[in-house]
C-alpha cells in the first residue's frame, strides 16, 4: 500500500461522494426498514422521506466544510455491469473528531438487507480505517453497538477493534434491556499498520 | 411523603444564576487549567465571561443540550462553587450523561462534589424517573473517580488511551449506575 493505492477503491465498493440526485430517493428506502435504523441507531426509529434526505445530506456536507469534524463517504458498487456499477448500498462516516486527541467514531451500514452479508461491509471497513490511520493520522477509532446487533460486532471486532466497556442495560427496545457496548481500536493494533 | 427539596443536599445545593453571574463564574474558573484539563475533552481555552453568558442564555431559549443544567452553591456560606449537568439525556431509553465541575479548588477533596453528584442523582431517578446514569472521567482523576464510587457509580469499562495531554495517553473510563443499584443506598 503505498501513494499509487487508491483510498476510494475496494475490492468489491468504493467510497464515492454523495449524489444528491440520486442518493436521496435509496436513503429514504432504507429508512422504511425499522430493523436497518434499529440496527443502526439508538435514537426513536422514523422514516426519513427523500426531500428530508437531501436536507440532511446537505447538512452533512456543510458540516464537513464548516467544523471539519466529520468526514463522510458514500458506498458504492464495483461492477462491469454498467446498470450495478456505482449503485448506491451503504453510507461510511468518520464523525465527531477530537483533533487534539486523534481521536473519532466511526459508523458504517449497508442499507438494503439483500445487499448484506456480501462482504460490501468489510471492504467498506478497510478503506475507512486506511483513511482514517492514513490519510487523517488519527490515533483511534470508537464505535457504539448495541448487545441485540451481533453482525456488527463480528464485523468491528474481525477488523481489530475491541470491547472496551458494556454500558449496562443503556438500551430498552421491543420490552427489554440490552447492553450497549463500546469498542475502540488503536493505530498500532490496525490490521494495515 | 414527597421530599421536602430535593435541590438540598447535606453541604450544598443545586441552584441557578443569572446568566451574567454564571458567565462570569465559569469565566473565571476556566484560567485554572488543571481544573479544565480534568473536566473535559477540548482543548483548554479561555472564553470571555461575555461568550459564555450568550451561550447560556441561548440554551435558556433552546434548552440546554437535552438536559438540565444547575449551578452548585454551599449551604453554609451560600458561595457558588460549580456546576453540574445532565447532558445527552435519552428519554426512550432512560438514560444521561451527568458532567461536574467545582471550579473553585478551595472545596476539592472535602465532599462537596460527592454531595452535588448524589442531590443530582436523587433528581434524574426521583424526578426524571431515569434509569441510568452515565459519565465519563480520565484516568488521571482519582479524586472524580472515588468521589462517583462514593455515589454508587461502578466502572463500565475503559476507553483506551483517548485522552492526549502532556505526551501521554490516558484512558476514559465510562462508569455507570442503575436506578435499583441506586435505590437501596439513598433516601
Amino acid at each position: 500500500m503505498d501513494i499509487h493505492t487508491s483510498l476510494y477503491e475496494g475490492r468489491l465498493i468504493r467510497l464515492g461522494p454523495i449524489d444528491h440526485e440520486k442518493d436521496p430517493a435509496i436513503e429514504s428506502k432504507w429508512t422504511h426498514d425499522a430493523e436497518y435504523l434499529r440496527l443502526l441507531d439508538t435514537a426513536p426509529a422514523r422514516p426519513v422521506s427523500p426531500v428530508e434526505m437531501k436536507k440532511k445530506y446537505e447538512a452533512i456536507e456543510k458540516n464537513i466544510e464548516e467544523s471539519k469534524n466529520q468526514f463522510y463517504f458514500t458506498i458504492r458498487l464495483r461492477s462491469d455491469d454498467a446498470e450495478q456499477n456505482d449503485r448506491l448500498v451503504g453510507f461510511a462516516r468518520l464523525y465527531e473528531i477530537e483533533w487534539n486527541h486523534g481521536v473519532s467514531q466511526i459508523v458504517l451500514g449497508i442499507g438494503d438487507p439483500r445487499d448484506r452479508r456480501k462482504g460490501y461491509g468489510t471492504d467498506a471497513m478497510n478503506l475507512l480505517l486506511r483513511y482514517a490511520f492514513a490519510e487523517l493520522n488519527l490515533f483511534r477509532l470508537s464505535t457504539l453497538i448495541p448487545e441485540y446487533n451481533p453482525g456488527a460486532l463480528r464485523l468491528f471486532q474481525k477488523a481489530g477493534f475491541i470491547e472496551e466497556v458494556r454500558r449496562r442495560q443503556a438500551l430498552n427496545r421491543d420490552g427489554r434491556f440490552w447492553d450497549l457496548i463500546h469498542v475502540g481500536l488503536l493505530r498500532d493494533e490496525w490490521h494495515g499498520a | 411523603m414527597l421530599n421536602t427539596n430535593i435541590f438540598h443536599g447535606t453541604l450544598v445545593r443545586l441552584t441557578t444564576e443569572d446568566p451574567e453571574t454564571a458567565g462570569k463564574a465559569l469565566s473565571g474558573w476556566a484560567c485554572d487549567s488543571e481544573y479544565t484539563r480534568l473536566l473535559d475533552k477540548p482543548p483548554a481555552l479561555l472564553w470571555s465571561a461575555k461568550k459564555i453568558q450568550s451561550w447560556i442564555e441561548n440554551s435558556l431559549e433552546k434548552g440546554f443540550q437535552n438536559g438540565f443544567f444547575f449551578e452548585i452553591r454551599t449551604l453554609q456560606e451560600d458561595r457558588l462553587i460549580g456546576f453540574v449537568n445532565l447532558i445527552w439525556l435519552s428519554w426512550t431509553h432512560g438514560d444521561t450523561w451527568l458532567g461536574i465541575g467545582l471550579g473553585d479548588r478551595a472545596y476539592w477533596g472535602k465532599g462537596y462534589g460527592t454531595d452535588a453528584v448524589r442531590v443530582v442523582l436523587r433528581y434524574a431517578f426521583t424526578e426524571l424517573n431515569l434509569r441510568r446514569v452515565t459519565l465519563g472521567v480520565f484516568a488521571y482523576n482519582g479524586r472524580a473517580i472515588r468521589s462517583y464510587e462514593k455515589a454508587g457509580f461502578k466502572v463500565e469499562g475503559r476507553l483506551r488511551q483517548y485522552i492526549a495531554r502532556d505526551g501521554q495517553r490516558n484512558d476514559m473510563i465510562v462508569m455507570g449506575v442503575l436506578r435499583e443499584e441506586w435505590l437501596p443506598s439513598a433516601v
